[in-house]
């Protein structure tokens, strides 16, 4: 299944990775998250990532979203190494080009819904329209309201606008229906599809609900620390139409 | 690794272990409170049992009792006198030293005294050398601290002009004595080791020196029990008035004991008075750390809970918790003040010139302490806890849900806008939990406000210093006379070379009385508009003196319990002694002493003794200063000579030496305690807000500005800080000055902007220094693990 090229199919690999590794502490209590991950993710793709706890997903996730560092191996971003970067670099890089949607949605809970955009939009290079974005997500008429004011769901679709609104060339997802009733994670995910194909916006999403696979373009599976398949689909589902 | 501990107790070693650097933080602010309060109480009982020792075991005379000429046989009639334990005569007489290298003149107090007496009164501890050989006249006995201050050693010879006669000595041995604590130059009211040396010689050598055969000048008494001083005092003038008595007095006005008492009492205010507001800010900042500490801990409580333990249990798990950081706390502050005070009461014994110090081990602070800080913990933990196990563990283990925050209103809205989304955040952040933005700000307002008090407190004393000797006393020397003498000794002064300006006073000693009340003190007379000795009120302004009345200080006249318009009961304690009375014409606050001033002239004609002058002030050419000394030390009847500049210097030097230890390990307890009440808000604020924090990492802020968020908010509380600390500092300073004044001090109360300036960049410091601590704290933020942890 691994393509050796880094435009296979004359698309350009939004994601390269060789041999990557991460182990979390030492000697006997060595923990393998990943072992010798090999993968590429052509630009614009929705990407689903199955797999059972502790599988490694997450952490594959945190390197490519530059949130954490791998042990060894490469991982490219275009044609960046992420795994040759600085501190400051990958602050860089977050900072243009990635948006983070997260489980229990990490909003400021001192600030509204449209402060919470503004918060990225203000750092970003060349941001969306705040407005805009919670627009996308469909909360334009919520944008005054405090986290404390707005449902588990759309404080999650806050946090996709904020990650949205900066134009970001990828966006990361782990657990974005984690914490959400069924009928809630729905809209979470059409969201994100939306964003996917209004923007182009590559997209990782770590779920642990299958179901979700079926939007996806491509769905990638773990176990042990390892790709245990990669799984192309031709023929997306709306996510209306998931069956949880 | 403790296998006779419970599971939960594992936890709290390993929660302690932690949050160390806080812990550390806390301790320490606690302890600087603790050690302050038990090292002044035990420095202040230790030096009060050294002090008593002392007086005891050298015999310290409980009245001295001064004449012209007593006839030795009087001694017997002096000590068949109801409530006398033990009587001596004794020749004392003014002196002048020569030192080779020193060309400014010396006073010398000369004292006869017997080296084989067994335990004379006013004994003296032989410190190093020998006792004077009772049969040679050429040997003396020197007071310790002058030999230290001149680089004299036993076996040195010394030369004293006594009574116009120059006699040549060997120092025997070198001496501390009970009566000269104190060392202080005739006329001064500032110690001068180095120019004042009291001197003890055989009777026989005095006999001769003071053409004294078989009489005494001086008697000293002590005490039976149930003695009657005013009595005694009546007896000893009525026997020694034939024989030229000036006014027997009790140890209380005896000048080094009062002097000594003075500073006690002084130390003794400051330790009662400052440790307590530095344990109590500590105290109040333990209570507000502990009560943060614990509710960054709620979510562990509901987990315990949920495992099954009961309120109680971790009720008890949080007390032990914030006990072991409290009782630590407390027994390091005991453990420290016990040693610091060992320290200080070394450091006070050789200020005074103690030949021991009485180290009172205290233990009754140690239980007072550990019962402050285990309350103030406590309760501060209680308030904590109370509303933690108050939640059911789901809600607990549930993801929380995010605090409520309003936009605001009005001015608020307003200045929101303006703000960019970081600032914003610290804004809404202080704005919906005012109570806790209120409490760490005063917190660091108390913290600083103890820099203030500390900075004022040195202010405070330097302006003294400042007004007693660059405006009251503007003159280089002072010269006083053994008894006052013709104003044509001031005609021979100004006719020296090298004399630019000589300025005549006279001074008496007397007793004031007004109806029950009494005081031994002087009287100053001026001249017209003098120069170089002014008298000045608290606003530095001349006080008029003029006609017949006179001015005193307001110290004096609250003492006296008299106002202007009174008349002043004035006994003369020299001369033909006449007893005046005096209209009061004015009082006026002073700085130092009880002073009491008349015009001159007035003076001397209501003691009918005209131009009689008791010394002069003088203002001379500086290179020529050798040349005057010399001419000085030829005029026989001089009993000092002062040297302003010096003193000035010395002064600030004892001052720096010994109170000034206080001073400055008081000032670097405020400092602690300002870097650990920082310290513990960023780092409890930094807790508090970790995952708020990852979440800024995550969107791509950088470090600075992720910290910005964290320590924008400590900024803005420091510097909301500023004006409650410089408002408590003056409070706190306000108070203590007055607390602090004693007769010799009137502690002024000014405000210098610089103590406050002081302050603030010491809290700033602080401040830089704990964010500089949390901003590492921030850089090292591990953002795929904080987000793994709701809060």
């Amino acid at each position: 299944m691994l393509h050796s090229s880094p435009s296979a199919d004359g698309r350009n690999l939004a994601f390269l990775t060789r041999d990557l590794s991460k182990v979390y502490g030492e000697g006997p209590a060595a923990v393998h998250a990943l072992r010798g991950v090999d993968l590429e993710i052509p630009e614009g793709e929705l990407v689903v990532l199955l797999g059972p706890s502790g599988s490694g997903k997450s952490t594959l996730l945190n390197i490519l979203g530059g949130i954490d560092r791998a042990t060894s191996g490469q991982a490219f971003f275009l044609k960046e190494e992420l795994t040759a970067m600085n501190d400051r670099q990958l602050t860089a890089y977050r900072r243009r080009h990635v948006g983070f949607v997260f489980q229990f949605y990490n909003l400021m809970p001192s600030l509204t819904a449209h402060e919470n955009v503004d918060l990225v939009a203000e750092i970003a290079p060349s941001p969306m329209d705040a407005i805009d974005a919670l627009d996308m997500v469909g909360l334009k008429n919520r944008a005054t309201h405090f986290p404390s004011e707005l449902s588990g769901g759309e404080q999650q679709r806050v946090a996709i606008a904020r990650a949205i609104a900066k134009n970001p060339t990828v966006l990361f997802c782990d657990e974005p229906t984690g914490a959400l009733d069924s009928q809630t994670g729905v809209s979470v995910l059409k969201a994100l599809q939306d964003v996917n194909t209004r923007l182009g916006t590559t997209t990782l999403i770590i779920t642990h609900a299958a179901a979700t696979a079926a939007m996806a373009d491509r769905v990638i599976h773990f176990a042990d620390g390892q790709i245990r398949e990669v799984i192309v689909n031709d023929h997306k589902a709306s996510p209306e139409d998931i069956s949880w | 690794m403790f296998p006779f501990i419970s599971t939960l107790d594992r936890k709290l070693l390993r929660d302690l272990w932690r949050i160390k650097g806080q812990a550390a933080a806390i301790i320490f602010v606690i302890a600087a409170g603790i050690s302050l309060f038990v090292m002044s109480h035990g420095m202040m009982v230790s030096l009060d049992e050294t002090m008593r020792a002392y007086y005891e075991r050298y015999r310290f005379a409980d009245m001295y009792a001064p004449a012209k000429r007593a006839p030795d046989h009087l001694i017997e009639q002096l000590r068949a006198l109801p409530g006398v334990n033990d009587v001596e005569g004794r020749i004392s007489g003014g002196g002048l030293v020569a030192l080779p290298d020193v060309s400014a003149p010396i006073s010398a107090r000369v004292l006869s005294f017997d080296p084989e007496a067994r335990s004379p009164i006013n004994n003296v501890h032989l410190s190093s050398g020998r006792m004077m050989s009772p049969t040679r006249s050429d040997e003396i006995l020197l007071l310790k601290s002058f030999a230290d201050a001149q680089g004299l050693e036993p076996g040195d010879p010394l030369s004293i002009t006594m009574n116009g006669v120059r006699h040549e000595f060997v120092i025997a041995g070198l001496v501390l004595s009970p009566e000269f604590i104190y060392a202080l130059p005739p006329g001064d009211f500032v110690p001068d080791p180095g120019r004042f040396a009291a001197i003890w010689a055989n009777k026989e050598t005095m006999e001769a020196a003071y053409d004294l055969d078989g009489a005494f000048n001086e008697a000293i008494l002590t005490f039976a029990p149930g003695a009657n001083e005013q009595f005694l005092i009546d007896e000893l003038d009525r026997l020694l008035a034939p024989y030229g008595a000036v006014g027997a007095y009790a140890r209380a006005d005896q000048i080094s004991n009062k002097f000594l008492v003075e500073e006690l009492a002084q130390l003794k205010t400051m330790g009662r008075v400052m440790p307590p507001i530095f344990l109590a800010v500590s105290i109040f900042l333990l209570n507000v750390v502990i009560t943060r500490l614990v509710q960054t801990e709620r979510e562990q409580i509901g987990l315990i809970k949920a495992f099954g333990y009961s309120n109680g249990d971790v009720g008890w798990h949080y007390l032990k918790f914030v006990m072991a950081i409290a009782l630590g706390g407390a027994l390091v502050g005991w453990a420290g003040g016990f040693w610091l005070g060992r320290m200080i009461g070394e450091i006070y014994q050789a200020y005074f010139h103690f030949p021991f110090l009485v180290f009172v081990a205290d233990f009754s602070t140690l239980g007072l302490v550990l019962a402050i800080s285990a309350f103030a913990a406590a309760a501060g933990a209680w308030f904590a806890v109370r509303s933690a196990i108050n939640l059911t563990p789901a809600v607990a283990m549930r993801p929380p849900a995010p605090p409520k925050f309003k936009s605001g209103d009005g001015f608020f809205r307003a200045v929101s806008r303006l703000l960019d989304q970081p600032s914003r955040m610290i804004l809404r952040r202080l704005a919906r939990q005012p109570l806790r933005a209120i409490l760490t700000t005063f917190g660091i307002g108390a913290a600083m406000g103890l820099s203030v008090m500390m900075r004022f407190n040195v202010n405070a004393t330097d302006y003294m210093l400042d007004v007693s000797f660059n405006v009251i006393d503007r003159s280089d020397v002072l010269v006083t006379f053994v008894e006052p003498l013709s104003d044509k000794t001031i005609l021979e002064l100004e006719g020296m070379e090298g004399v630019t300006l000589v300025e005549a006073f006279r001074s008496t000693p007397v007793m004031f009385r007004h109806e029950r009340e009494q005081y031994l003190g002087a009287i100053t007379g001026l001249p017209d508009n003098p120069t170089l000795n002014r008298a000045v009120d608290s606003n530095l302004q001349d006080v008029e003196v003029s006609g017949d009345g006179i001015v005193l200080s307001e110290k004096l006249a609250e003492i006296l319990g008299v106002s202007v318009g009174d008349v002043l009961t004035v006994e003369v304690r020299e001369g033909r002694r006449p007893t005046l009375e005096i209209p009061i014409t004015g009082l006026v606050e002073s700085l130092i002493g009880t002073p009491a001033y008349m015009d001159m002239s007035a003076l001397n004609r209501r003691l009918k003794e005209p131009n009689r002058v008791s010394g002069a002030y003088m203002k001379i050419d500086w290179t020529r200063r050798d040349a005057v000394y010399d001419r000085i030390k030829a005029i026989p009847l001089v009993a000092g000579v002062s040297l302003r500049r010096e003193a000035y210097e010395n002064f600030d030097k004892m001052i720096e030496e010994g109170p000034g230890v206080f001073r400055h390990i008081m000032t670097v307890f405020s400092i602690v305690i300002a870097a650990g009440v920082v310290y513990n808000s960023a780092r409890i604020a930094y807790i508090e807000r970790q995952h708020d924090l990852a979440s800024l990492r995550v969107l791509g802020f950088t470090k600075i500005e992720t910290g910005y968020v964290l320590l924008g908010e400590l900024a803005l509380l420091t510097i909301l800080a500023l004006p409650i600390g410089s408002a408590l500092g003056y409070l706190i300073w306000s108070y203590i000055a007055t607390a602090m004044s004693t007769e010799l001090y009137q502690i002024p109360t000014i405000y210098k902007e610089n103590g406050l300036g002081f302050a603030a960049i010491i809290v700033f410091l602080a401040t830089a220094v704990a964010s500089a601590f949390v901003q590492n704290d921030v850089s090292k933020i591990e953002m795929a693990t904080a987000l793994k942890t709701r809060d």
